[in-house]
């Protein structure tokens, strides 16, 4: 469709059409099947013109302020609980190593098995988390149904 | 990354800025949602979540702009990952969710009925991108100048977009006569 045309139809129906371009619009119009275009468009508007989307109650805006603040209060407090949880859980880990190495009881053998199962572990877990969060975003054909 | 989530270094000023500013715009930004998404519980949850963003990064927003057309970028990528994510797992769902504007004879309501019904079953069958134009222009009544900034597209575009939006909606309503 003529882009001219679709821009007299946008502005005939915002009501912004000066005097030129009412006239240009209207030789157009003469035009049976610009006519037509016309007239489908201004169905089209007018139907839609009639709705309106449902209003939800009063109570839903008085919650909702109230409900961002939530989000961002509950957002904080969960970032201060992974914090708190990671430092624990890194402390913890370097006493367990630093036991685990100073016991002279546990044979070499057996030091050496926890120790590659626990690196075995993490390497696992990197290579999940590194699938999941890095290689997911960048693949560009994710949208693909495999 | 952690400072600026926990602290977005926003003074008290513009805290109380932002809350002026979700007050404002919370009914335009849940009605953009709600017409886009189809879902009441959808459209709140991800206005929401936009204005928690959009409070994150408070500090890049350019107070000399119109803060609904930056915020709505934000919504519009939240809602774009809603698409695709629930399009992955079929699980988006539209309600019933269009009325008409003025009751004004009872004798008319089901006929009425019948109409939004159709036409809301017309609407939710567009594409994503003719959905959210016609709701823009149609439903919230954004300015052409609005739309153009908001998508971040030239305005001519915007008109055209919209005059083929309603030729596939008039082309849906047809079907459903």
């Amino acid at each position: 469709m003529n882009e001219r045309f679709i821009y007299l139809i946008e502005k005939c129906f915002d009501n912004e059409l000066n005097v030129d371009e009412k006239t240009e619009f209207d030789s157009l119009l003469q035009n049976k099947d610009l006519k037509n275009e016309f007239e489908e468009q201004k169905r089209v508007k007018e139907v839609l013109g009639k709705m309106k989307l449902k209003n939800p109650t009063v109570e839903v805006w008085d919650k909702y302020w109230l409900g961002v603040y939530n989000k961002i209060e509950r957002s904080l407090a969960w970032i201060a609980v992974a914090l708190g949880f990671t430092i624990l859980i890194i402390y913890g880990s370097i006493e367990a190593v630093e036991k685990f190495f100073a016991d002279t009881q546990t044979p070499g053998i057996i030091k050496f098995a926890i120790s590659a199962l626990v690196i075995g572990g993490l390497v696992l877990l990197f290579s999940v988390l590194r699938e999941k969060f890095f290689t997911h975003t960048r693949d560009k054909y994710k949208e693909v149904q495999r | 990354m952690i400072k600026r989530i926990i602290n977005p270094g926003l003074s008290r000023k513009e805290k109380m800025a932002f809350e002026g500013y979700v007050k404002a715009n919370m009914k335009r930004a849940y009605y953009s949602a709600f017409g886009i998404l189809g879902s009441h519980d959808a459209a709140m949850e991800l206005s929401q979540d936009a204005f928690i963003k959009a409070y994150r990064n408070f500090k890049a927003f350019d107070n000399t702009k119109n803060f609904f057309t930056w915020y709505y970028t934000i919504l519009r990528n939240l809602c774009l990952n809603y698409f695709r994510d629930s399009k992955a797992k079929n699980e988006i769902t539209f309600e019933d969710q269009i009325e008409i504007k003025d009751n004004v004879n009872p004798v008319q309501d089901l006929e009425q009925n019948e109409m939004t019904e159709k036409l809301w079953q017309a609407i939710r069958q567009l594409e994503f991108d003719d959905r959210e134009i016609i709701i823009l222009k149609e439903f919230e009544n954004f300015s052409y100048q609005e739309i153009s900034e908001t998508l971040n597209v030239p305005v001519g575009t915007v008109m055209s977009r919209l005059y083929y939006a309603r030729k596939k909606l008039a082309k849906k309503l047809e079907v459903f006569k």
